[in-house]
């Protein structure tokens, strides 16, 4: 069983094991508890930084902006500034007397030799504790080179990853508004949330033209500054990842009358639904029969492969932890579709929607824990002996060290995962982790004897 | 990249006040290695949650081994009335979930910003827990707005071993001589090979810090909760009364070491080497071994020594007149810079983000008295990527390969040729931990690879596809 701190008791749940479900949530991490989550900073990089043609500068000393240079698999079709790294890289000095010389020095002649269509301003940790003034420094760079320049404000310690996301939020709702929208389509969509991992968002656009929505922005995939300023000319806003995107969904509803729905694209019946939901609610027969043929014609194509894999993964075991729980529903679901067991899921920022969600997704047994830790993780994995863990680059060697399968499910990954194409590419990496001859060496399975072949 | 007409006048260089694809780290991460390097310990980092995952990730992607780093895990609140509380609460944690024997806490840049006394808190921490079981606390102050990963590195191993050398101590009771090794920011493949040289020469030693088992571990039927290895807290207790120190790296005469502590404070002396990269600077190694032993150096050391040198002789040609860019960690790119000339390679651009003053001079003292290079060798401290490229070009250095960590693959794509890496951190291949550099077998390894490498883009590129080379 697992040694959980007397702090965390109630941020993990057996289901079944008690008659009322509660769960802590959306707590600030416990000192010393070797939390997965990273911080504000986070939340805000990984929201804007797929945005490619804009200047992403990283105002602080310089490990934050090293950390993060070209660490995500966020693919545009054009430009690539996003993969750049570019930080004031403060020194003792302007700690001392302050950056806002250096940021402004900095902005100028980074925006002179990229000429971005933008500039994002990501004030980390102690920017916040000297008091340089980003929010001037920004207004006046932007009035000298007539591009919108904007602050982000994500000290680390403010908060937690999901206070990041509002901040990025913030400053794209800047943005928004900002340019015409006359010929925008009234069927017309703007995808939130999905972040063009591996062309993820591609795939998705295409099939939302397939069935004749226009697509006006990806704000978070292969983004450009022109399609968000027009954002708010799309009828409907469509977002994936809730935990970062909500916010911004939210007020664009409340600032242009935008509707939004909850989506996924991960597994075949949440991405089908994705596709029926926007066709339903555009209330529009020609494009909700185009629909169908899609759906069944991409089906019709998969499911023979899927079924393949799901003969050899009948029955396996599967944990997964995840940043957002949102995800965790999907993955439950397209594991099942592969015959597996979810025996433990957990979140680093679910809140308690998401985990009534999950307990009633989940079987009798299932552990479900939130903002969970290395020695907890590895004690679950033990606890249910685990057959493949799912995950992203910091859980990975935890299941590695214990002989345990392991899938990238993070934003580091150079697979496509959503669509129905992607269904068939995480079949066949959960296939290719659990069936691997590797385990049959580790202890876990062998002990240490010596394995001779006779 | 496009290389600039000839006809038109190059661009003046400008001097560029923001930093742009960095090529270093910043302080804390040197440390959190550093504690990960002592047995039982576990890395604690005072500062906001984020510091200790994004550094978990960067170590993680190049080690693929748990690293597992502890944090006080600052609030707006912590930030405004200090981190006394989350300080106590996060070690009571650790404590009681780790086991630890030791926590070795780091700053970071929010922490010093506000000015925590850190030092007053664990005194006062340990005061009110006192005859209560607690590890050994020892702490390191890392502002990330001073210096790289490297200086954050090399003060944590100095700030360790002031806080727990003590006079007349000995590793255990029946100990003879030994030796304190401060071998820097290696490869686990590295250390493991500085521990088979003391013990080849009969030599007890203390190799600080010592991840050569904490982070390159084996495959576990049970998960441990600190990986095994590390110096133990006993060996560096003892530090204090070693035959001698030697410290690895040419740039560390510009710092105060745990060398030159132990020299001050117990007199205990302390020799300093190049990082033993290629035949001359490993020489370096074996004659201070030798001296300090005096046992002549094993024959198995002699024959891969000559080994090399035939090696170096049958792979001449390919290399000679060679031009390489060096980037990464000073004391890295100085022996590399060593063992490159040495071969007939010519270091034409040696670069690295750090900036100890003694990277340029040292550069001269290992490429100087090398016949064939011709041509000034640049040294460039406190450079970032971007400036490196722009080196190449204004300067027309035309490299034929590129040789350092991960980072550079932007750097070695653009010029359109082969990355050689090495040191830290190797983030898109495997076995970054296992890479040799040190000693005559590293450099035989690290010699057929560059030689290799030249090979394939010569046979890959020309037409005829000769199958004798």
């Amino acid at each position: 069983m697992a040694d959980i701190l007397r702090e965390r008791e109630r941020q993990v749940y057996r289901k079944g094991q008690a008659q009322t479900f509660q769960l802590d949530c959306e707590k600030q991490s416990v000192a010393g508890s070797v939390s997965q989550r990273a911080c504000v900073f986070c939340g805000s990089r990984v929201v804007l930084y797929p945005i490619a043609d804009a200047l992403h500068i990283v105002h602080g000393p310089i490990g934050c902006a090293s950390y993060t240079w070209d660490i995500r698999g966020a693919l545009s079709s054009g430009p690539e500034l996003h993969r750049l790294s570019f930080s004031t890289d403060m020194q003792e000095l302007d700690v001392v007397h302050g950056g806002e010389k250096k940021l402004h020095a900095a902005l100028c002649e980074l925006i002179d030799a990229h000429q971005p269509k933008a500039a994002f301003v990501y004030a980390t940790c102690i920017v916040g504790v000297i008091g340089d003034d980003v929010e001037a420094v920004c207004k006046r760079v932007s009035l000298e080179k007539g591009i919108p320049v904007l602050a982000v404000h994500s000290e680390g310690f403010k908060g937690t990853k999901k206070d990041g996301y509002k901040a990025a939020c913030d400053a794209l709702l800047q943005l928004i508004g900002t340019a015409p929208v006359e010929d925008i389509s009234p069927m017309s969509i703007n995808i939130l949330g999905d972040f063009n991992l591996a062309g993820e968002t591609w795939m998705i656009r295409k099939y939302y033209e397939r069935m004749g929505v226009q697509v006006v922005s990806c704000i978070t995939g292969d983004g450009r500054i022109d399609d968000i300023r027009r954002a708010h000319g799309a009828k409907l806003n469509v977002v994936q990842c809730s935990g970062s995107m909500t916010h911004l969904a939210k007020q664009m509803k409340e600032k242009y009358g935008i509707p939004f729905i909850r989506v996924s694209y991960f597994g075949v019946e949440d991405m089908s639904k994705s596709l029926y939901d926007v066709a339903r609610h555009f209330k529009n027969k020609e494009m909700l029969k185009l629909t169908q043929d899609m759906v069944r014609e991409e089906l019709e194509r998969i499911m023979p492969v899927i079924d393949d894999y799901r003969k050899v993964l009948q029955g396996k075991r599967a944990a997964i932890y995840v940043g957002g729980a949102f995800k965790a529903f999907s993955l439950v679901a397209a594991l099942r579709l592969l015959g597996m067991t979810t025996v433990m899921v957990g979140s680093q920022t679910g809140n308690k929607d998401d985990y009534e969600q999950l307990r009633e997704l989940c079987d009798e047994g299932t552990i479900i824990a939130d903002d969970s830790n290395p020695l907890e993780l590895s004690s679950f994995l033990e606890e249910k002996d685990v057959d493949v863990f799912i995950g992203g680059v910091k859980e990975r060697p935890i299941a590695y060290k214990l002989g345990i399968g392991f899938c990238d499910h993070n934003h580091e990954r150079k697979e496509a995962l959503a669509g129905f194409e992607g269904m068939v590419n995480f079949a066949k990496e959960v296939y290719s982790s659990v069936m691997s001859p590797v385990w049959q060496l580790t202890p876990r399975k062998r002990g240490n004897k010596l394995e001779v072949v006779r | 990249m496009s290389t600039p007409a000839r006809t038109t006048k190059r661009a003046p260089r400008p001097n560029w006040v923001s930093t742009r694809n960095p090529c270093k780290a910043c302080a804390p991460l040197g440390a959190t290695l550093v504690m990960r390097g002592i047995a039982g310990a576990l890395p604690f980092l005072h500062g906001s949650q984020g510091c200790a995952t994004y550094m978990r990730r960067y170590i993680i992607s190049h080690f693929r081994e748990p690293m597992d780093i502890a944090t006080s895990g600052f609030s707006e609140a912590t930030t405004i009335f200090g981190g006394g509380a989350n300080l106590r609460q996060g070690l009571d944690n650790v404590t009681s979930q780790y086991h630890p024997t030791l926590i070795g806490i780091a700053t970071t840049c929010l922490t010093e910003t506000i000015g925590e006394d850190v030092h007053g808190l664990l005194h006062e921490y340990l005061e009110k827990s006192a005859g209560a079981e607690r590890p050994v606390l020892v702490h390191v102050s890392t502002p990330a707005y001073s210096g790289t990963h490297i200086d954050g590195f090399h003060d944590a191993v100095r700030a360790v071993v002031e806080q727990l050398a003590e006079a007349g101590a000995r590793p255990s009771a029946d100990s003879g001589d030994w030796v304190n090794l401060f071998p820097g920011m290696v490869s686990a493949e590295d250390l493991r090979f500085v521990k088979e040289v003391a013990a080849d020469f009969g030599m007890a030693a203390t190799v600080f810090p010592d991840y050569s088992e904490t982070l390159d571990g084996e495959s576990m039927l049970k998960y441990n909760k600190i990986p095994e290895g590390g110096t133990t807290i006993e060996g560096l207790r003892a530090t204090s009364s070693a035959k001698a120190s030697i410290e690895f790296g040419r740039t560390l005469r510009t710092k105060a070491t745990a060398a030159s502590f132990l020299k001050e404070r117990f007199g205990v002396p302390a020799t300093r080497i190049g990082l033993p990269i290629g035949v001359r600077e490993t020489d370096a190694l074996f004659a201070a071994m030798e001296e300090l032993t005096g046992n002549p150096t094993p024959a198995k050391y002699q024959k891969e020594r000559g080994r090399l040198v035939d090696a170096y002789v049958d792979g001449h040609k390919y290399l000679f007149g060679k031009r390489a860019i060096v980037f990464g960690d000073e004391d890295m790119v100085i022996g590399l810079a060593s063992f490159l000339a040495e071969t007939g390679v010519v270091p034409v651009l040696c670069a690295s983000g750090g900036k100890s003053g003694a990277l340029a001079s040292s550069i001269a003292e290992v490429t100087g008295q090398v016949s064939h290079i011709r041509e000034a060798v640049t040294a460039r401290d406190g450079v970032d990527f971007m400036t490196m490229a722009e080196e190449v070009e204004w300067k027309e250095l035309k490299p034929d390969f590129v040789i350092g960590s991960s980072k550079g693959a932007k750097l070695a794509r653009e010029l359109g040729v082969p990355l050689i890496r090495v040191g830290f951190p190797i983030h898109d291949r495997i076995g970054g931990q296992r890479i040799l550099h040190l000693g005559y077998r590293g450099a035989q390894q690290l010699f057929d690879l560059i030689v290799n490498t030249l090979l394939e883009v010569k046979q890959d590129s020309s037409s005829i596809g000769y199958s004798y080379l």
